[in-house]
């Protein structure tokens, strides 16, 4: 009786995203290189966070729901900085 | 000082701002309500159930227009261990009429509709602006805000921030005097389709009847709950997780949802219903141990933006708590402004109308409640041992004669690993709460 899995692409697909070509969420990957714990790579439920083999992290804003669950469990000092992106861009939940 | 463009700018058309800025603007105040999204609700997600009764005066019969899905007859509380599942299961007739209980609705619906008030009354409404500060002149009071559209300095005799859970106003004026990961939780939300008969048929409901199921023990290792709401033709399935916990747990949001729909007391529920959308907000928990200071002089901060969210287990609410203060905030902010006095002293009827009504009296009562429900104890020791207790119970073991209650109490107390004293401690912290 399983249901049907669809990967985290699709699950992303269904939300309306009006991406600016200005990133709201910057990362300094230099601050989150010696960050062992990773909380943002977990809790993002976007899955925005992508480590890298060589020990960085990569950061997508573009599918961003704008929750902020990223900054307030980051444990280091300036590494997200983060800001709501410009009026009538960034997530749309949808009307019935 | 040059007189101020408006009398009230208010940040965030979500409930608390619509209702400040209908308030306000009915009083005869010139009211701008600035949201950053493409239409007010855009940005805003919530688990799906708001209690509108706050709105008798400001919007009476409100139930003929509000844009709600299903009214709740229903509501169901649910503990859920891996293979069992104890419900307490309550339906009213009188929750399906006039004026109604609890309703599920979309919250793009609902904040636009209240939205729509805010403007019918007269209050300018602006969307696609992103507030990012505020001005404030040389003693500190706020005089307006910054927005980032070209020339975009708006100034106001009061501020009324409803700027969500984030709110960097709040922040900025140095209102909150820290952020706690521990005092927030992460919803995470899956709006599924699945069609009317079939809710119907599957909740034991008929035309707008609708459930309210809320979950304590269906995140895994991680604190939190699940809930589970119908609306006309569609499931809102989902969890909220505490942030700490989630980061540690090493399980991701979306992993969480997908095993409570895999329960076996929630997969027939949920069977052949398709994604069609997923969403996430945080949540701010703590009640009262997180509440910022809400005024200072020109500002005041209502809803979310003031952690004004009831978060104590059998009662989850939020979007009354954001309407009520936007309401007393426009209150106060229209005494201020008759008496031209915009100090701390001339806004305090805010605060006063707070303390004197449910706003904070609920949060008061339930102060610790959030951390109560959200305990190791009560997320992972209780719900097995009160599962386990009831299943002993009605567990026919024949030839073994029926063992007594307060023998199975005992040993599933101590096969659970629950000390005595901790039971009646958290009963006890329960009992002040919640009797």
């Amino acid at each position: 009786m399983n249901e049907p899995t669809i990967s985290f692409q699709e699950r992303m697909e269904t939300a309306e995203f009006r991406v600016h070509h200005q990133a709201h969420i910057v990362v300094d990957g230099k601050v989150c290189a010696d960050c062992s714990t990773r909380e943002c790579v977990i809790a993002c439920p976007a899955n925005l966070f992508v480590p890298t083999s060589d020990g960085g992290i990569v950061f997508n804003y573009e599918q961003c729901f704008e929750c902020g669950t990223c900054y307030i469990v980051c444990n280091r000092e300036g590494a997200i900085s983060w800001h709501y992106p410009e009026g009538g861009h960034g997530v749309v939940f949808r009307r019935t | 000082m040059s007189t101020p463009d408006v009398d009230v700018v208010v940040v965030g058309a979500g409930p608390a701002g619509s209702c400040a800025a209908i308030v306000a603007a009915r009083a005869g105040l010139s009211v701008v309500l600035l949201e950053r999204g493409p239409f007010p609700g855009s940005k805003n997600m919530y688990g799906g159930v708001v209690y509108p009764r706050i709105l008798d005066q400001l919007i009476p019969n409100w139930w003929e227009e509000a844009p709600i899905q299903r009214w709740v007859t229903r509501r169901s509380t649910m503990l859920l261990t891996e293979t069992q599942a104890l419900t307490v299961d309550f339906r009213s007739e009188a929750w399906g009429q006039p004026p109604y209980n609890g309703a599920t609705a979309f919250r793009p619906d609902w904040d636009h509709w209240l939205a729509s008030h805010a403007e019918a009354a007269g209050a300018q409404v602006l969307t696609d602006t992103t507030v990012v500060g505020l001005l404030r002149d040389s003693s500190g009071a706020v005089t307006g805000v910054r927005t980032d559209r070209p020339d975009g300095d708006l100034t106001a005799r009061v501020v009324i921030a409803c700027d969500g859970v984030n709110s960097f106003l709040a922040k900025e004026a140095g209102l909150y005097t820290h952020t706690d990961a521990k005092h927030f939780t992460l919803g995470v939300k899956e709006t599924l389709s699945l069609p009317k008969e079939v809710i119907d048929e599957r909740f034991a409901v008929r035309e707008r009847d609708g459930v309210d199921i809320e979950i304590i023990g269906g995140t895994g290792k991680v604190n939190g709950g699940g809930f589970l709401y119908t609306g006309l033709d569609t499931l809102a399935v989902g969890v909220v997780l505490k942030l700490p916990k989630l980061a540690a747990q090493q399980q991701r949001p979306e992993q969480l949802i997908a095993g409570l729909k895999q329960h076996p007391a929630i997969a027939p529920l949920v069977q052949g219903a398709e994604l069609k959308e997923y969403s996430a907000h945080l949540i701010p928990e703590a009640g009262v141990a997180m509440m910022p200071k809400m005024t200072m002089p020109g500002m005041l901060v209502a809803g979310d933006a003031a952690a004004l969210c009831l978060a104590a287990g059998i009662w989850l609410e939020g979007v009354n708590f954001a309407m009520a203060s936007g309401m007393y905030a426009a209150e106060a902010a229209v005494e201020a402004v008759g008496k031209g006095d915009m100090s701390a002293a001339g806004l305090a009827g805010y605060q006063r109308r707070l303390e004197g009504t449910f706003v904070l009296k609920d949060h008061r009562k339930l102060r610790r409640a959030p951390e109560l429900v959200l305990s190791d104890r009560v997320q992972h020791l209780y719900p097995p041992m009160v599962a386990n207790v009831v299943e002993r119970m009605f567990h026919v073991d024949n030839p073994n004669p029926k063992p007594g209650l307060r023998r199975i109490l005992d040993q599933e107390r101590r096969k659970a690993g629950v000390k005595r004293r901790d039971l009646l401690r958290d009963g006890w912290t329960g009992f002040r709460s919640f009797g």
